[in-house]
């Protein structure tokens, strides 16, 4: 069976985190091998989900671990 | 860890990281009843979810069931830009100051649900039984949402992105 663009687009994150079955798999492989499009979207999204992982985009506050740190102490000496 | 995961909940920093401190407390103090029955991380998130929850209810003054959960839509347009553009968008554009702030504003624009599920898988990298474990909703509901905001977010940069990126040939490998 071959697949259209808006069946691989239902799959694209499961793609991603390799959770297709081996025949879907194969299915999605080729239509990506032909379809500039839903490689694009693919990438896009690829590049979405790096970004994430890249620690400057969510930085923690400046001095959180400190205030986290003197928090804890006295929480400590209370106790 | 335990920040972001609030963060997406409360949406403000000096709440999320006035509830960060209280949940590290509230390990500490009930690190006795941790039997190893889930990973330590997915513990932690779900004290630091919980926490989360508590300063909601309290800076909202809402019932827990009104923000317990928002109902899961079937409607909306879930589906991705179809634009080839982001192909040819080199990997210095990915260095961007600008791309990554769209990004940090797409994230929490997202619905509340959609934003928890992808902040604990995305960005903690917790998998989906963990994410599942921690936010008390099933396996395929976390798939879902998880393909949703994907999906979103998506939508939602790749016109930033035609918009600033330079247009000249590059490539960017599928290897995640």
């Amino acid at each position: 069976m071959k697949l259209d663009c808006k069946h691989v687009w239902k799959h694209i994150s499961e793609y991603i985190d390799n959770t297709v079955d081996a025949k879907l798999l194969e299915e999605i492989e080729l239509h990506l091998e032909h379809c500039e499009i839903c490689a694009a979207i693919l990438d896009s999204t690829r590049n979405i989900l790096i970004l994430t992982a890249d620690d400057r985009t969510f930085e923690l506050p400046v001095g959180y671990s400190e205030r986290l740190h003197k928090r804890l102490a006295k929480e400590l000496e209370r106790s | 860890m335990v920040y972001l995961t609030l963060f997406s909940i409360v949406k403000n920093e000096t709440e999320a990281e006035d509830a960060a401190q209280e949940t590290v407390i509230n390990a500490y103090r009930h690190l006795a009843s941790f039997r190893g029955e889930a990973k330590f991380s997915t513990w932690l998130t779900t004290i630091a979810i919980n926490e989360g929850r508590k300063k909601l209810r309290k800076s909202k003054g809402a019932s827990e069931d009104s923000i317990e959960e928002q109902a899961e839509s079937h409607e909306g347009d879930y589906t991705p830009a179809p634009l080839t553009d982001w192909r040819e968008i080199p990997l210095e554009a990915l260095e961007r100051k600008e791309l990554r702030e769209a990004l940090r504003i797409a994230v929490a624009e997202l619905p509340d649900i959609y934003r928890q599920v992808f902040t604990l898988r995305d960005l903690e990298e917790l998998n989906i039984e963990e994410t599942a474990q921690a936010l008390g909703i099933n396996p395929g509901a976390v798939k879902v949402r998880l393909h949703r905001a994907r999906m979103m977010l998506q939508k939602r940069l790749v016109p930033f992105l035609k918009t600033t990126a330079p247009a000249r040939k590059g490539f960017f490998g599928r290897a995640l």
